[in-house]
Parts: C-alpha cells; sequence; structure tokens
C-alpha cells in the first residue's frame, strides 16, 4: 500500500502538535492520530510554564531555543492561549538556595538569558504575598506562561493550514517496522516516517523505551488578582525534579490571566493511576502556603492529576528509534513538554528533512540509550 | 422574639430581624448585583442552596462568601463586587 | 494518626428528611452517631424554614425527633474529601472556624438534590432564580411582599412555591408548568392512591385559587437592565410577555452525586444505586433520598430510616420498612415521567446566550464540541467555581454529556481546609 503521508504523528499533544506544525509547513503531507482528542492527555494537565532551565547544557541549550520560539510566537498567539511573559521568581530560602540563586544567575548571564538578583528587600516589592525570612531569589524576566490545551489547538489548526489532516478518536494499537500503523478499529496507515508522541503512555507502543509515568497534582484556586505576580518556584524545586524518591513536592505557583492561582507541584514514580490522593494535596498545599500564608485563605476550586513522560536523563527523546528509521520519537519531556515543544518540532522537522537544526540534536538522540533499549513493538 | 439588628451593605445600614441570610440583606438594601461575571454581567443569587456560586460577596473582609448560607450577624459588613 | 474530636460510628451527610431520619434509626441503637450540614439550619432544601417555623405536618413530627435523639449535628461544616489514614476512614470537611476530620465507621449519604436550570436567553439577570430557591431565600428574609413573581419550569415545586411565595406576600402573575396538562391530571389521579399528598395537592390549590396556572407553557427569554423586568412566555404557538420583579425558573431537581461519586458509589440510572438496605457498592456506605431517586420528603424519611437501621445493625426494623418504600417508589416513578421535559427546552438558548455562568462561555462556543471533555479543556465551560453543577446538569440535558469523574475539593473551599491534619 502506498503511504498517503509522508509522516504519521501519534498523539496530539502539544508536542505532537507542534511536530505536526513544523513538518506540514515544512511540507510533509502529515496525518495526526489521536485516540481521544486534541491536548486532552498530559497537556492537559500541564503549568503551562515556559521557562529556561539549566539542569544540565543540553536542557539550557533546548529550553532557551524554545522559549525564543515562543516570544517570536507570541504576537500571533490568540486570547485563548493566554501567553503572559510575567517571569519566573526563582525562590531561596537561606544562604545555601541564594548561593544556589547566584549560580544560576551567572550561568544564564554568561549565556544571554536576562536575569535580576533579588534581595530579601526587593523580593517583599515584587512579590508582597511571600512570607518575610526568605533570603531572597533570581527573577529570569522573559519566561511565560500559557493555557497548553488551546496551544495545542492553535499548533494543530495552523497544521492543518498547511494541508495536515488531525484524526481524533483513532487509537493506535501497534506499529509496524515497515512504516504504518494500526488502529483499534482494525484500519492501518502507512507513511514514510511514523513519529511517537504519546508523552507517557510511549512504552505501550514501544516496549522498552526508556520512559516511565511521573504523576503530578495541580490545584486552582477562584480568583484572586494580584495574589503573585508571576511564576514563582523554589529553587529546593530541583531537589524535588531530581530526586528518584518514590514522592516529592516543591512549591511552584502561576498566576493566570483569569486572576486564578495555578498551584503545583508534585512528583511520583509508581502511582500510574489518576485519582486525586488527598495526602499528596496535603503536603503540596502545605509547602506552598509555608511561602504563602495568605495562600490559605484562598478558595481552591479544583485539583487535578496528569502524568508526565520521565526519562532517566531528563532529556526528551528526538529522533529516530533504535528499531527502525522508519518509527522516530518526540516523547520524553517530563515537566519541559509545553516549553520545549516548539524546538523539539523543529529539531525533529530538521532531522527529517535533513536540515542543519539550530541547536545540536545530539544530546536528544534516542540512540543515546542503545544500550538500554527503545526497540518497537 | 429577638430584635431586629444592623448590618451594613455596601456600607449602607440595613436593619434585619434574625435568622435573615446575607443574601437578602442584600436584596432588603435595594441591591440587585451581587458581583460580576468574568465579561462584567451583573450576577445575583440563582439556586439559594450554596452550589451555584453566584451569590458570592465579600462578608467581614473575607471574599467569595455563599450570601444564601450565611446568617447575618449584628455589625456584618457585607460588600457587593461593585 | 492525632487524636480527633470527630469520631462518630455513623455520620450522616446531609440534614434534609433523609439524613434526619437515618439519624434518628440510628441513634435507637445507642452508636454514636452525628449529622453534617453545610448549612446553618436543619431540614434540607424541601423544609427550608421549618425549624424556625414548624408547618409542614412531617417536619413538625422529624424535627422536634431529631433535636431530642442523641445525634451530634454538625452545622455549617461542608464536606469536601477524604482524609482516610491507613484502615481509618474519615471525612473532611470546612468549617467557617477551621477544617475538621471526622471519622466514620458506617457513612450515610443524604445529599439530596439541587434544581436543574436550562439556559435561555436573559437566564443570568438578577432576579432569575430557581422556585426553590427564591422560596428559600424569601424564608430567610428576601422581600417579596408586593413583588410581581412568574414561577416557570416544570415539577410539583413550582405550585408548592407560588403558595409559600403568596403566603408571604408576592403577586403571583402565573404559574408556567411546560408538561402538558393531561400529564399532570393524570398525576393527580395517581395522587388517590396517597391520601396525604392529595390532601396536600387540594390544600395548596385552594390557596392558589384565583392565580394563573398554565400548562404547556415555558419561557424563551427573561428581559431587563440591571434586573429581570419581564419574561416571555410560549405555548408553542404565539408568544406573550408578562411584567415581573422576579422570575422563579426551574426545571425539577438532579441529585446531587459528586461526594457519593468522590467516595466510590456506582451509579444506575443517573441516580446512585442502592440495594435494598439502601447499601451502596462502596463498603460502609449507604445513600437514601433524592440523591437515589426523586421523590419527595416521604420517600426519603423511608428511605433515611432503613438506610439508618441497616447501618446501626438493626435489620428486623429496616425490613419492617420495605413495603411503604416500595409504595414511595410507585409514586417516584410516576413523578418522574409526569415532568419530562419537553424538546424545545433544549434549544432555547441562543447563540450568545451564556451557557457556562461562572466562566461567561456562550452556548454558541460550546455546542461546536463532539464531546464535555474537549468543550471543557478549550473554552473553560465547567471549570468555574460552581464546578460545573450549573452547566453540566444543562449538558447532559442538552448534548447528553456525562460529568467525568469527581476530585476533591467537593465543594470550593479554602486551601486551608485541604490540609488533612488542622495546622498546629
Amino acid at each position: 500500500m502506498s503511504p498517503g503521508s509522508d509522516i504519521i504523528i501519534v498523539g496530539a499533544g502539544i508536542v505532537g502538535a507542534a511536530c505536526a506544525w513544523e513538518c506540514a509547513r515544512s511540507g510533509l503531507r502529515t496525518l495526526v492520530l489521536e485516540r481521544d482528542f486534541p491536548g486532552g492527555g498530559t497537556t492537559a494537565a500541564g503549568m503551562g510554564h515556559l521557562v529556561v532551565m539549566d539542569d544540565s547544557e543540553a536542557q539550557f541549550a533546548l529550553t532557551q531555543y524554545s522559549r525564543r520560539l515562543w516570544s517570536e510566537l507570541a504576537p500571533n498567539l490568540p486570547r485563548e492561549v493566554e501567553y503572559d511573559a510575567c517571569g519566573t521568581l526563582w525562590l531561596a530560602a537561606d544562604e545555601q538556595e541564594m548561593a544556589e540563586a547566584r549560580r544560576k544567575e551567572k550561568y544564564y548571564t554568561e549565556r544571554g538569558v536576562r536575569v535580576e538578583m533579588v534581595d530579601s528587600a526587593r523580593l517583599a516589592v515584587l512579590e508582597p504575598n511571600l512570607r518575610s525570612g526568605l533570603a531572597g531569589g533570581v527573577l529570569v524576566t522573559d519566561d511565560a506562561v500559557v493555557y497548553p490545551p488551546s496551544a495545542a489547538h492553535y499548533f494543530l489548526q495552523a497544521a492543518q493550514t498547511f494541508g495536515a489532516k488531525v484524526v481524533s478518536r483513532a487509537e493506535v494499537t501497534s506499529l509496524q517496522p515497515e512504516g504504518s500503523v494500526r488502529l483499534a478499529d482494525g484500519t492501518s496507515h502507512a507513511a514514510g516516517r511514523i513519529v511517537v508522541a504519546t508523552g507517557p503512555w510511549s512504552p505501550e507502543l514501544m516496549p522498552g523505551l526508556p520512559v516511565r509515568k511521573r504523576k503530578g497534582h495541580l490545584v486552582i484556586t477562584d480568583r484572586a488578582p494580584g495574589f503573585v505576580r508571576r511564576q514563582i518556584v523554589e529553587l529546593g524545586y530541583l531537589k524535588s525534579a531530581h530526586s528518584m524518591d518514590t514522592s516529592s513536592v516543591a512549591f511552584n505557583i502561576q498566576p493566570r490571566v483569569t486572576g486564578q492561582v495555578l498551584i503545583g507541584s508534585s512528583r511520583q514514580f509508581e502511582a500510574d493511576d489518576r485519582a486525586v490522593e488527598p495526602a499528596i494535596l496535603d503536603r503540596m498545599l502545605r509547602r506552598a502556603v509555608e511561602y504563602l500564608p495568605g495562600l490559605g485563605e484562598l478558595s481552591a476550586i479544583r485539583s487535578w492529576t496528569g502524568h508526565r513522560a520521565a526519562t532517566p536523563d531528563k532529556l526528551p527523546l528526538i529522533g529516530p528509534s533504535l528499531g527502525s528509521d522508519r518509527i522516530w520519537l518526540a516523547t520524553g519531556h517530563e515537566g519541559l513538554g509545553i516549553t520545549t515543544s516548539l524546538g523539539t518540532g523543529r529539531l525533529l522537522a530538521d532531522q527529517l528533512l535533513g536540515r542543519t537544526p539550530e541547536i545540536s540534536a545530539t544530546p536528544y538522540l534516542p540512540a543515546r540509550f542503545a544500550h538500554g533499549g527503545g526497540t518497537h513493538a | 422574639m429577638r430584635k431586629a439588628f444592623q448590618v451594613r451593605v455596601n456600607g449602607k445600614p440595613v436593619a434585619v430581624p434574625p435568622g435573615t441570610v446575607a443574601a437578602a440583606a442584600v436584596a432588603l438594601a435595594g441591591e440587585t448585583r451581587f458581583r460580576r461575571s468574568p465579561q462584567g454581567t451583573p450576577r445575583g443569587p440563582l439556586c439559594g442552596m450554596g452550589v451555584c456560586m453566584e451569590c458570592r460577596v465579600t462578608i467581614n473582609g473575607r471574599p467569595h462568601c455563599l450570601s444564601c448560607q450565611t446568617l447575618c450577624e449584628a455589625g456584618m459588613e457585607i460588600h457587593t463586587d461593585a | 494518626m492525632r487524636e480527633s474530636a470527630f469520631q462518630f460510628d455513623i455520620v450522616i451527610v446531609g440534614a434534609g428528611p433523609a439524613g434526619l431520619a437515618a439519624a434518628c434509626a440510628a441513634a435507637e441503637s445507642g452508636q454514636r452517631v452525628a449529622v453534617i450540614d453545610n448549612t446553618p439550619w436543619l431540614g434540607g432544601q424541601i423544609w427550608r424554614g421549618e425549624q424556625a417555623n414548624p408547618v409542614l405536618p412531617l417536619a413538625r413530627e422529624w424535627l422536634p425527633r431529631f433535636l431530642r435523639a442523641r445525634v451530634t449535628w454538625l452545622d455549617r461544616t461542608t464536606v469536601i474529601g477524604t482524609g482516610n489514614e491507613g484502615n481509618v476512614r474519615a471525612l473532611l470537611a470546612e468549617h467557617p472556624d477551621g477544617p475538621r476530620k471526622i471519622v466514620w465507621n458506617k457513612l450515610i449519604l443524604a445529599t439530596g438534590a439541587r434544581e436543574l436550570f436550562l439556559p435561555f436567553p436573559g437566564w443570568t439577570l438578577p432576579g432569575v432564580l430557581g422556585p426553590g430557591g427564591l422560596l428559600s431565600l424569601v424564608k430567610n428574609g428576601w422581600p417579596v411582599a408586593g413583588k410581581k413573581v412568574v414561577v416557570a419550569g416544570t415539577g410539583p415545586l413550582l405550585l408548592a412555591v407560588a403558595d409559600g411565595l403568596k403566603q408571604h406576600g408576592a403577586n403571583i402573575v402565573c404559574v408556567a408548568e411546560q408538561a402538558a396538562r393531561g400529564r399532570v391530571l393524570s398525576l393527580g389521579v395517581q395522587l388517590l392512591r396517597f391520601p396525604a399528598k392529595l390532601a396536600q395537592l387540594a390544600g395548596l390549590k385552594a390557596r392558589l385559587a384565583g392565580v394563573s396556572q398554565r400548562y404547556g407553557v415555558w419561557p424563551v427569554r427573561a428581559v431587563g437592565r440591571e434586573a429581570v423586568e419581564a419574561v416571555e412566555l410560549t405555548d408553542g404557538r404565539k408568544r406573550w410577555t408578562e411584567a415581573c420583579d422576579l422570575l422563579a425558573c426551574g426545571f425539577h431537581l438532579v441529585p446531587n452525586l459528586e461526594l457519593p461519586g468522590l467516595l466510590g458509589c456506582a451509579l444506575a440510572h443517573g441516580f446512585v444505586r442502592v440495594n435494598e438496605w439502601q447499601a451502596t457498592g462502596a463498603e460502609g456506605i449507604y445513600c437514601a433520598g433524592e440523591a437515589t431517586g426523586i421523590g419527595g420528603a416521604e420517600g426519603a424519611l423511608l428511605e433515611g430510616r432503613i438506610a439508618g437501621y441497616a447501618a446501626a445493625g438493626q435489620l428486623a426494623r429496616a425490613r419492617a420498612l420495605f413495603a411503604p418504600r416500595a409504595a414511595s417508589h410507585r409514586f417516584r416513578a410516576a413523578l418522574a415521567g409526569t415532568f419530562r421535559l419537553r424538546p424545545e427546552l433544549k434549544s432555547l438558548a441562543a447563540e450568545d446566550t451564556t451557557f457556562c455562568r461562572c466562566e461567561d462561555v456562550a452556548f454558541g462556543r460550546v455546542k461546536a464540541f463532539a464531546h464535555g471533555r474537549a468543550a471543557k479543556l478549550l473554552t473553560r465551560c465547567g471549570m468555574g467555581a460552581c464546578q460545573g453543577r450549573t452547566c453540566g446538569a444543562a449538558a447532559k440535558i442538552i448534548f447528553g454529556w456525562e460529568f467525568e469523574s469527581v476530585r476533591p475539593p467537593v465543594l470550593p473551599a479554602r486551601i486551608n481546609s485541604l490540609l488533612a491534619q488542622p495546622k498546629a
């Protein structure tokens, strides 16, 4: 059967959607197959924080590149995407964390990312609702926030203007190495390349893939405009993200354009169910209230969970899979899927078309796990 | 029977008998708008039983209080979302 | 686990007829019983105001009975989630003074029902309320004397509310019931089997003589600038306008399934599924009253008593009530048929009619979606403070969308209340 598409993208989350847009606008005939509806999976649970992170040079490169792409896109984004360049305030509770803040400031400054050191006096001016006694922090001025489902929707609409087809309620159940997918309804589709962009569910299609589910909880409040003005994250967050403990929480809070306050964050391995766990909410909210005492009085209206796609080195998988040059990957973004969706789309399209990417694609190649796994079904 | 007492709605004193809910005090003060929707349209109570969330006002400085479920007390300060 | 001041053998959520009856029955066994309610009053919705001014015969019997029983009443306490720890099961609740953790061994959910609202142009104007909602507020001081009120929608509440409002001095312009007269009349015939109800209805009709009562009539638009000033009604052929100060419009009742859902209770036909003992599928959890089927106070009392006895292990006493409960279920079935919604009610909303009130999402935007979750994520419909109670019930009727699983908080709550252990 001759393929009707050049590319089939499995999964219309924000990463799949960004890939679809890049592929379609580069002239590839693109088909997106989504088992539920676009943006309804991990994307719907994400905080929507567009952030430059410095866990590793490779992570920094991808997030900086992606954040730049977002800011270039910003003027075109419709209101529903709620793009807001409010910045990130990384909080230092004590001198030890302040040293980390200074390290971060130096690191970012050397690489051209605008930052500003903040002492405790300035902290109180920037965010009056933070408790007193914090040491200060570092402000990354050009970080932003978006509403992820609307962003994914926007990317797919853009992809469709370039001829991409998006099919919802089309669940791919298996991949064939010669370049086709079989759906739950028994039909098959073939393409020159298949891109697996199914986030935490990727190992279901490709057993052995080094991607694990990492559960997160979120709570959103009723409208409290001005309660916080920018995304605020404790520097201790990095300990949580690195931790291999079964569960951890960290203070991570975001103002939404509606005036609601979005509260995170938590991480759990070995928790594959979607249920909201009161004990985790307790720990996460307790941590948040420690930093923002007034938060306790705000009205919580919803809580939810999602699963991130975690890889062993905290970098995504972008590029050809190990087993077949027809099966490609765009998955494993853990807590940076929203941010790096755009960079991922570019790197993927560049590799598919043999173009030189703006940043090196090497650190994210699936081949780096050659000893561990990554074979297809 | 216990006697009426005073509350204030948007600063205006209103005498209410015991057993009056804050929502009724707002109506007694002649106000029809309890709050505004996100797009600014006027809203008032709908369900009268604490589930529609349309009757929310600020009571004694605390925002988002369900006025249909809150009994008036002497000196209570009620502010609608003007 | 820290010692909690709130530890009971049998906890009942809801102080309406079902909850009060369950409490009385359970307390007979000598176990420690508590009733939790999020209002300052006993009686739920149907007996609102009865505690202060007892009028209804059943309320006059049961409210004093409850107050005499050895039951702890936890008022102004809103259940928002669970606070289980190990084998100990507890509810997490909010109280004006702070969070509460209430440990239970057996749980009886009597969460009742709420009015169904359907969108139509102008339905968000101040002064448009549910009939039961308006009467509740009036009983708690809302001024209605001399005000012109149109009562519209569907259900047995309409006449009862018109009666109650009239007794408080309202000028009832008309009662507009969407059900056809014939259908409502045949319910009346069925009431011959329930003399008490028939007497109730006869009294209502007598007191409402002179009030215009129309059947097969429904509202199509509410008009006004800052508040409602008039309502446009139709009988399907012609339209006319009635000036009014208040529009009491609601389309019967839907069960409050949020807490049962959070606790793992299965549903059947849109209500909590229970067996003959009023036991749900979730271990140790019973359900009684409107949440198991809209049937009114008598049925709720019977179900509550059965649940209370069953939870307390007094099975013979529970079984003795099975026959009268079966009779009340026959009435319940008759009720459901009578007030079925006519299809026109699903298309009252115009493109620009607000569908999700909390987030101000227009009907035209929502209806473009094939299913509810996509609509919710992309328009925010259902993500507001009412947690989808208002628009979700309408969406179920109009689009057939089912609500998704319930997560805490079951009702909006202060962040402090979600901290399972009260802060030191």
